[in-house]
């Protein structure tokens, strides 16, 4: 109790900008943002190429633009550090056109999922055809829980809901719960699942994100519960009620569609995890928040991977620019910024992807990057423990 | 009655109020509230670091 500062002035941060638009200022990304829907709309794309062509191999379009196409445009594009100016930000965060922007990545999403369903069930496709489809689906779902991301931050209900609503195709309606009250109360520390350690690969990580995160959710619900004094078994616990739309979703479509679409809803349920999983795993690589006595210290830009790349932050709202957002997890995206002492990745999102799934690719590139970042002391670093031991005896001597 | 605002989302808590959903009845007083509790909407300030508002 010791520690709380006494406030003057109630709410001076709300007022300390108005919402008046600037007059000199225009957003150069305005009608940028709406390139992220070209997302959900991937598998329509992949039908008309494969019409147009005759070739089936265009099935596979999402992962191709997912992990071909958008690298090769982040490294042609470059980077854009802009930032709104700071009396731009309420202004910004008020105007409504930004978050419809995201709304309508929902009717897309689920206007893609039937589609492919009838695709997969019309019988002019082999089973490559299908699993290529899969995984293009997959790609909506998985960048859906980015949507999902965005909507689920913020304090209005509907957008909550709307959050839930887009993790029903990938199954990981928890990750609501837990990313909002686990990860961003734990970030940068072992105690965190989703927080990616060095010398850790992609492939030992997605397990332990995977399991941790959805005991994580399980206990915050549980402890809300607990605090209530009622039983958690019920549709009011945002786990169970986010577990059931996928229930509901999963089990009209297999009601229409019949039985033989359930091996494809499942790839592009776990293809879609663990596109968020890869994206959890480039976040906070190594990165550890220090101990000041019993508490870490206080989550800092210092603590996330950043990048500018244009491409990419135009298809995923902002969310390389991971420090803001984790100094200010409520701010829109259209507001969020670059920060000069945040820690930056060498490449886009996309380009990382591809990286962290080659483990000797991903440990050349960043482990030097990590230990530059800590000034060469890797007793600094967040160490996976089974390696700690190697990890000292290879960098220790530069400490 | 003092209320409790979090530093960095502005949520606040209103002892009277209490906040039902996270199993604070209404009149709930802060010193009640446990100190592992963080701000539901941001999640990153803990109950010690809200600021008083008068």
């Amino acid at each position: 109790m010791t520690t709380m500062g006494v406030r003057k002035t109630p709410a001076a941060g709300a007022a300390r900008h108005t919402q008046e638009r600037p007059t000199e200022w225009r957003d150069h990304k305005r009608y940028l943002w709406l390139m992220g829907l070209l997302v959900p709309l991937l598998p329509f794309m992949a039908w008309g190429l494969v019409e147009a062509t005759g070739l089936g191999i265009f099935w596979w379009w999402g992962p191709v633009v997912v992990f071909v196409i958008l690298p090769s445009l982040d490294n042609l594009i470059g980077v854009d550090r802009l930032n709104p100016p700071e009396e731009a930000i309420s202004w910004l965060e008020a105007d409504k056109y930004y978050r419809w922007a995201t709304y309508a990545y929902l009717p897309l999403q689920y206007l893609s999922l039937p589609l492919a369903c009838w695709l997969w069930t019309s019988g002019n496709l082999s089973t490559v055809d299908k699993i290529g489809l899969a995984v293009t689906i997959g790609c909506v779902s998985g960048i859906a829980i980015n949507t999902a991301h965005e909507l689920g931050h913020k304090k209005d209900e509907l957008e909550r809901w709307l959050s839930k609503i887009a993790l029903a195709q990938s199954a990981y309606g928890h990750f609501y719960i837990e990313h909002n009250r686990g990860h961003h109360v734990r970030v940068a520390t072992p105690e965190d699942p989703a927080s990616s350690r060095l010398g850790e690969s992609f492939w030992t990580f997605l397990p332990r994100s995977v399991v941790g995160s959805l005991r994580s959710a399980w206990e915050v619900e549980s402890a809300r519960f607990e605090r209530l004094g009622r039983s958690k078994w019920t549709l009011r616990n945002d786990v169970l009620n986010a577990w059931a739309m996928t229930v509901v979703l999963f089990g009209v479509l297999l009601g229409v569609f019949g039985l033989e679409i359930l091996p494809y809803l499942l790839i592009q349920a776990v293809f879609g995890f663990s596109l968020l999983e890869v994206v959890n795993y480039l976040e906070h690589y190594g990165l550890m928040r220090q101990k000041t006595g019993e508490r870490y210290e206080r989550t800092a830009p210092r603590h996330s991977w950043n990048s500018n790349n244009t491409a990419s932050n135009i298809l995923l709202y902002h969310l390389q620019r991971h420090s803001d957002h984790h100094a200010n997890p409520t701010r829109r995206y259209q507001a969020l910024r670059h920060m000069d002492e945040a820690p930056q990745l060498p490449s886009g999102y996309a380009t990382m992807m591809v990286l962290a799934s080659v483990t000797p690719l991903w440990r050349r590139v960043m482990d030097p990057r990590l230990l530059a970042h800590y000034g060469g002391d890797v007793t600094k670093c967040n160490i996976h423990p089974r390696k700690r031991a190697k990890m000292l005896a290879k960098y220790g001597a530069a400490a | 009655m003092t209320r409790y605002v979090c530093p960095v989302c502005e949520y606040t808590y209103d002892p009277a109020a209490g906040a039902p959903r996270e199993g604070f009845a209404p009149g709930t007083s802060w010193a009640d509230v446990p100190d592992s509790w963080h701000c539901p909407d941001c999640g990153v300030r803990d109950k010690i670091d809200f600021e008083e508002l008068s």
